[in-house]
């Protein structure tokens, strides 16, 4: 039985492993810094916006569709919150309307996915640049100063200290969690599972894979939207380049955890492990006294590595 | 000459059932009435039509004219869908396969109708033991270390059709439309699956049967109903054919008369 239980999740301890070398390594090459609390403290300020949106486009990856658009949602969604937050003083107007717009967005990906017909790389390239063009030309290229909301109860619900922790960190467990019941235990991750798996097979046995993708893309965007706004409260602005940086280390991370690019089949441990692993490297790198330019250069090489380990023990290629 | 199982109401009844694809027309009044006990046999050549019947009575496509009733009663076909047609004791084995290769069994047999609490929650200690029951009962386990936790995509195309077999059985269908089930299996399964409609027939349940192979047709089919672009051509009781006239028949279809 134990024997099984390693088995099944041969993946996420084989992930688990990688993360703990990786952890060792970092504090023998700087144990000043990798045996402090603060670097943690640090990593759960950021690593969470990694992962939660990682964990929306793992259910994506999951039922065989991409969303290349969520950074530039990301961008008109954390203009919008910073937008309305500045004329009216109100950041739960501007929550609102930030998830709204985010909405709106994965609904729009998901109807051209579904509805149109569009296969979703093509589709959510084009909403991509349709949004950042949008963002940009709304705030005319200019940022957005939104230090002031700092000090307010909304700041510290969002993205203060709870205890020393981080709030965006305890937002990304509850998340987590709810969405990992949700793959695993209830009935719309079976869904997902199996629009991903088999679309055909899907419909016949009588799942609603359209409804099941456009909800997926419509998470997509909320998720988006929730983390635009972590970002712009954690960062006091907003930026027209936001979320730009996210696409590859997001994509990264659900990769590096395991999930199959062919559909079907992830994991939502795979991706937070991934996210980490990512999110841990470039300090790893810095700390230990070499150039930040290494950062990119071993991010290449754990993707590389990771999914060749992946397709060559889990046959996870297309057969 | 009427046999006795059809002085009961029919399970299944379609009436005048057309359907198009994009001004294609696919199926023309089709009337066909399957009894309790009965086993239709449904042959004709490629594009025949044949699936596309299968698919109306499954609940995948709507007929676009004609009626289809259940037990004698009108279906409202705008609510009609694979949910419906199970629920209404009508399971389909597809030709393609409605499995989902990466997932484990227990998802497979219960996947479209979960066993779920009131949050939508699945019931997996459940469907797992009863996962476990059907694979004990119908795909035969043969020393073999499978369990309702077993990727789909490890098993045999015998073991498969055993799969959807076991799930037709356990969900109490009264009506098994199987399409082409014994493609590409070895002889021993192919009897397993002629014996499989054979028990059905014997415990008073109906059978609509598609395949290329007209022998496997003729040993458990007790009507057979000829299908040609879309039109049935002719409905024969198998008292009343041989197997070579059924044969001969098909080929003079297959060679453009009729």
């Amino acid at each position: 039985m134990g024997a099984g239980i390693l088995r099944t999740y041969r993946l996420q301890v084989g992930i688990t492993a990688v993360l703990a070398v990786l952890l060792a390594l970092f504090a023998v090459l700087s144990p000043q810094t990798f045996l402090g609390g603060r670097i943690y403290l640090s990593f759960l300020s950021t690593i969470p916006f990694i992962a939660i949106l990682a964990l929306g486009l793992t259910f994506l990856v999951i039922a065989g569709e991409l969303d290349m658009s969520f950074p530039s949602l990301m961008a008109m969604a954390g203009l919008l919150f910073a937008e309305i937050y500045l004329r009216t003083a109100s950041p739960w107007l501007g929550l609102f309307a930030a998830l709204a717009v985010g909405g709106l967005g994965g609904f729009i990906n998901g109807v051209l996915v579904v509805k149109v017909g569009v296969p979703s790389i093509i589709a959510t390239i084009g909403t991509q640049f349709f949004w950042r063009g949008l963002s940009a030309l709304l705030a005319s290229g200019l940022a957005r100063n939104i230090a002031a909301i700092r000090g307010t109860d909304f700041h510290q619900l969002m993205v203060g200290r709870v205890l020393g922790i981080p709030a965006q960190a305890l937002w990304f467990l509850v998340l987590a969690v709810f969405l990992a019941l949700l793959l695993n235990r209830h009935v719309f991750g079976e869904r997902v599972l199996f629009t991903g798996d088999n679309l055909r097979a899907a419909r016949l046995n009588g799942v609603d894979t359209d409804r099941v993708r456009l909800m997926l893309f419509t998470m997509m965007g909320l998720l988006s939207a929730f983390v635009a706004v972590l970002v712009c409260l954690e960062m006091g602005n907003w930026w027209p380049t936001q979320g730009e940086g996210y696409l590859l280390l997001v994509f990264a991370a659900i990769f590096i955890g395991g999930t199959s690019v062919f559909g079907g089949r992830g994991t939502l441990y795979g991706t937070c492990v991934g996210a980490i692993i990512i999110g841990i490297i470039e300090a790893g790198i810095i700390s230990a006294g070499f150039s930040g330019f290494w950062t990119r250069l071993v991010h290449g090489l754990i993707i590389v590595v990771s999914v060749s380990v992946y397709a060559t023990i889990f046959r996870t290629g297309r057969s | 000459m009427r046999s006795s199982v059809q002085d009961r109401p029919p399970i299944l009844e379609l009436r005048g059932v057309g359907k198009s694809f994009r001004g294609t027309v696919a199926l023309r009044e089709i009337h066909l009435a399957v009894h309790p006990g009965e086993v239709v046999g449904l042959v004709g050549d490629n594009g025949a039509g044949k699936s596309t019947l299968i698919k109306i009575l499954s609940g995948v496509h709507r007929p676009d004219s004609g009626s289809l009733l259940i037990d004698g009663v009108a279906v409202d076909l705008s609510r009609y869908g694979v949910a419906q047609a199970r629920s209404m004791g009508i399971e389909t084995l597809f030709q393609e396969s409605t499995l989902g290769e990466q997932q484990p069994l227990w998802r497979n047999i219960f996947v479209g109708r979960a066993l779920v609490n009131r949050w939508g929650m699945l019931r997996v200690a459940e469907e797992k033991r009863v996962t476990m029951e059907i694979l004990r009962r119908y795909v035969g386990l043969q020393g073999r270390a499978i369990t309702a936790d077993t990727p789909v995509q490890t098993l045999s195309g015998g073991e498969r059709q055993g799969v959807a077999i076991g799930r037709a059985m356990y969900f109490d269908a009264r009506l098994v439309v199987l399409d082409e089930p014994t493609t590409a299996l070895s002889l021993g399964e192919v009897d397993r699956v002629l014996t499989f409609i054979e028990q059905l027939s014997a415990q008073g349940r109906a059978c609509i049967l598609i395949s290329h192979n007209v022998g496997h047709i003729y040993r458990v089919a007790s009507r057979f109903i000829i299908l040609d672009r879309g039109e049935m051509v002719a409905s024969c009781d198998r008292q009343d054919i041989s197997l070579a006239d059924l044969h001969g028949r098909l080929l003079q279809i297959h060679a453009g008369g009729r």
